[in-house]
């Protein structure tokens, strides 16, 4: 499922050989670029045009205020909060998974680069759901902290009193967040520091680097940059996640409500403007995420080229 | 196998992997594990009716045959996007190759209601069809419509690291050996794609099937006529109904298990071939 988040060690585009023969008909060339830019526009381009059309159809003063509602930026705080929590996290987790799959070998290693790819494969829904059923009142968490006799009888009065909720609550939120967001960094990271090998990290160390200072001197420099996309990448699905959210989140306005929540209430409350004001933020981002990756590629392109 | 990591001088392997462990079990597998242990609970007649109700097999028809739709439309273009790309020389090329990932980088949401501002009667593309009394929007085929653009960028994105590395000696020998460029498509180049044609087919596939964002709006979720499976957890869920939820949540999860399975497998199968 990871093939597109692990493109950007291989630059796209510039092919070298133009022999004749394995050219095509240049009608068999129009025709076929004809075809797959009209695909793009109807499927990809107009969708990307008709929110910007859309929010700005009611004039700019409707669009701005969009944003200035209270709800609004209830919604864009709670957005960023969680996207500041779940990325660092799959950073962190993104980093060691690669650093112990690629500088060294053990058995198990396609398994455990298998479960990481994992939460690919499950539906938004069910990421939702899963936690739903850990922390929801009817779940684990409920049925402990409702148990008669329960194990750690303090563990059970603690929680009871401390009455945090997780989920309809900020947790759950950002649980199904990171869940949902978990192989972006990992697989970013593992085919590009697999291509690097183990050479650089040894040499550090024989010449007496201790292991952190091998990592910050000699590892990081060398994969900055898929980083830096991995870290875009994530956070570009961090706020733009709906299913997983929608399913723990309660849609409580003004408490748990993210910004693409909140572009569901005001578009099925007929606030179309409002809703593809907001809608067009997240739009900008995705656009702004997909240009940072077109310029890592170049540059990355240009310094192997 | 295992005696390098012993003798590998790098440090940081136990507290790398311990974290890595640890993290994934916590966040991954001990809530996906949570899945299953409620299904265990339930009795296998319970199971059953819960998973095969005519609403949940209407949606599961629906989500089937919508996904292998959109799947289908993807393989014919993304193959042609991707050849394109790779291929052949155009203005603005850079941009459009960008352009691809869009439906992997838009939040689903955002892509629902302009994809249902589109096909609605009166949108660019569904006030064209209104007279004709074509209808996408609230219909299956918006439904299709949705899962199309959602699966795009996974076969555009599988096949052209393939394109890009088929040698073109084996074209330029089939040519001197008298092919048409035709037969060269179709017996030279074609076959040497075919598995991963397959697999980035088979992960738009999987993808559209737990896709639940695009799909709500265009399709309006009308119970046994535009309803997708994860819809139907979802209105479980608002239901309180746990175990019905978590019952089709099992059938989904192991569908997608196996699918993923299967994907693993033709990417390896592609790999080889392209070696050779």
């Amino acid at each position: 499922m990871a093939s597109i988040v692990t493109h950007l060690h291989k630059p796209a585009g510039s092919h070298g050989h133009a022999s004749r023969v394995t050219q095509d008909a240049p009608w068999v060339r129009w025709l076929l670029t004809a075809v797959a830019l009209l695909f793009l526009l109807g499927f990809v381009l107009l969708p990307l045009l008709a929110v910007f059309a859309e929010a700005l159809r009611s004039g700019l003063g409707v669009f701005f205020a969009a944003f200035t509602d209270d709800y609004a930026l209830a919604a864009i705080k709670l957005t960023l909060t969680t996207a500041l929590i779940a990325v660092p996290s799959n950073v962190v987790f993104g980093v060691a998974a690669a650093w112990c799959i690629t500088k060294f070998s053990f058995p198990g290693k396609s398994v455990l680069i298998t479960l990481i790819d994992l939460p690919f494969a499950v539906s938004p829904v069910i990421a939702g759901l899963i936690f739903v059923l850990m922390f929801g009142l009817q779940g684990w968490l409920g049925h402990y902290i409702n148990a008669e006799a329960p194990w750690f009888p303090w563990l059970q009065a603690w929680l009871a009193e401390q009455d945090f909720k997780i989920i309809f609550g900020t947790p759950g939120i950002v649980l199904a967040t990171i869940f949902v967001t978990f192989p972006f960094v990992a697989r970013e990271l593992i085919p590009l520091m697999q291509a690097q090998g183990t050479d650089e990290e040894y040499a550090a160390v024989t010449l007496g680097a201790n292991g952190w200072q091998t990592f910050w001197r000699v590892t990081l420099p060398n994969i900055k940059w898929g980083l830096f996309y991995g870290i875009v990448l994530c956070n570009a699905r961090a706020m733009g996640e709906f299913g997983a959210v929608s399913v723990v989140s309660g849609h409580i306005r003004g408490e748990t409500n993210t910004m693409p929540l909140h572009v569901e209430i005001l578009y099925n409350e007929y606030q179309f403007s409002a809703a593809f004001a907001v809608a067009s933020l997240l739009a900008l981002l995705a656009i702004v995420t997909l240009v940072l990756k077109s310029v890592i590629e170049w540059r990355h392109s240009r310094l192997q080229g | 196998m295992s005696t390098r990591s012993a003798r590998s001088i790098l440090p940081g392997f136990g507290l790398s992997l311990g974290f890595t462990i640890a993290y994934l079990s916590l966040i991954v597998l001990l809530p996906l594990s949570a899945v299953f242990l409620k299904t265990s609970g339930m009795t296998w007649a319970e199971f059953v009716a819960a998973v095969s109700s005519p609403f949940v097999i209407s949606a599961y028809k629906v989500s089937f045959f919508a996904s292998l739709a959109a799947a289908s439309v993807n393989a014919v273009f993304g193959l042609i996007v991707a050849w394109v790309l790779v291929r052949y020389t155009f203005p603005a090329k850079k941009i459009v190759d960008a352009l691809v990932d869009l439906p992997f980088a838009l939040p689903t949401a955002v892509a629902g209601i302009a994809l249902t501002t589109i096909y609605a009667q009166t949108g660019w593309i569904g006030r064209w069809l209104a007279p004709y009394d074509i209808k996408i929007a609230y219909t299956p085929i918006g439904v299709f419509i949705a899962l199309t653009f959602i699966g795009l960028p996974f076969v555009v994105r599988t096949l052209q690291p393939v394109i890009e590395e088929l040698e073109p000696e084996l074209e330029e020998a089939s040519a001197t050996l008298g092919a048409s460029r035709f037969q060269t498509v179709f017996r030279v180049i074609l076959p040497q794609l075919t598995p991963a044609l397959i697999a980035g087919t088979a992960m738009a596939f999987a993808r559209s099937l737990g896709e639940y964002g695009s799909v709500v709006f265009i399709g309006a979720n009308l119970p046994m006529k535009t309803q997708i499976v994860p819809h139907v957890i979802y209105e479980k869920l608002e239901q309180y109904d746990y175990r019905g939820a978590t019952a089709i949540a099992t059938v989904m999860l192991v569908t997608s298990f196996v699918l993923l399975l299967l994907i693993n497998l033709l990417q390896k199968w592609s790999r080889r071939y392209n070696k050779i």
